[in-house]
């Protein structure tokens, strides 16, 4: 995988609610800039950062941007691997279910749609981590 | 800065962008454009309002690359390239277009 790509591999770890801090909407923006540049870019989403990609987001009250949406852009930008971490979802009673459903087209099988977000074990998430050459954490 | 089109005056960034998106008419697109000596033709019209709905399903606006790959789904692949997106905004796509888009400049534009 990594060589078809001479940058760097670089992953987002997102770890805090959507809204109430700016952390997960200015990890979104580092991420469309770093995916712009065509770095490899994956995201991680574990403890509260799971409600990130929770679906049906309303902010009306809370007085910021609605940016879940841009979430749904992403695989425009090539970014597939969004990595969830399943207990983390399970602590916060929630499924698979409640998040967006969130694609990409893979350009070497026809352009087939494909599901981005891939469950993983907390111990997967240990693996996936020292895979990285380059951590940032929000 | 500030734009003033049919005596009403736009608040406008440093860099000429509309500072409140919700300004926005075809009138003020038109009257930037035409501070840049650019007159917007049918297919000036098209990217921008293909802009428009981008930004309107997925709150930014996509960086160029991403644009014209998504361009080329919609409206053809004879118009998502390069060459035919910068000789309609030789300032360069996404930065030009979303301006006149009444949209903020693209994340990622340097």
């Amino acid at each position: 995988m990594s060589e078809e790509n001479d940058g760097k591999k670089f992953m987002f770890v997102n770890r805090r609610a959507p809204y109430g801090t700016i952390y997960a909407q200015e990890s979104l923006e580092v991420v469309l800039i770093a995916a712009a540049l065509e770095q490899d870019v994956s995201l991680l989403f574990i403890d509260d950062g799971v409600f990130q990609l929770t679906k049906g987001q309303n902010t009306e009250g809370v007085g910021m941007k609605n940016f879940s949406p841009a979430y749904a852009a992403l695989g425009d930008y090539d970014v597939s691997k969004l990595y969830v971490e399943k207990e983390s979802l399970e602590e916060r009673g929630l499924t698979l279910d409640d998040l967006q459903h969130l694609t990409w087209e893979d350009e070497d099988d026809d352009w087939a749609e494909k599901d981005s977000i891939r469950l993983v074990s907390r111990d997967e998430v240990k693996k996936l981590i020292e895979e990285q050459d380059v951590l940032l954490s929000f | 800065m500030s734009i003033e089109v049919n005596g009403k005056t736009y608040e406008t960034d440093e860099e000429g962008y509309l500072a409140n998106l919700n300004d926005w008419t075809p009138e003020v697109g038109a009257a930037m454009a035409a501070a840049d000596d650019c007159e917007l033709t049918d297919a000036h019209w098209e990217v921008i309002n293909f802009l428009r709905e981008y930004y309107e399903e997925y709150q930014i606006a996509p960086a160029v690359r991403v644009l014209t790959k998504a361009i080329g789904k919609k409206l053809g692949k004879d118009k998502g390239n390069s060459k035919y997106l910068y000789q309609l905004f030789p300032y360069g796509p996404a930065k030009q277009a979303c301006k006149y888009a009444g949209l903020p400049k693209p994340t990622g534009c340097v």
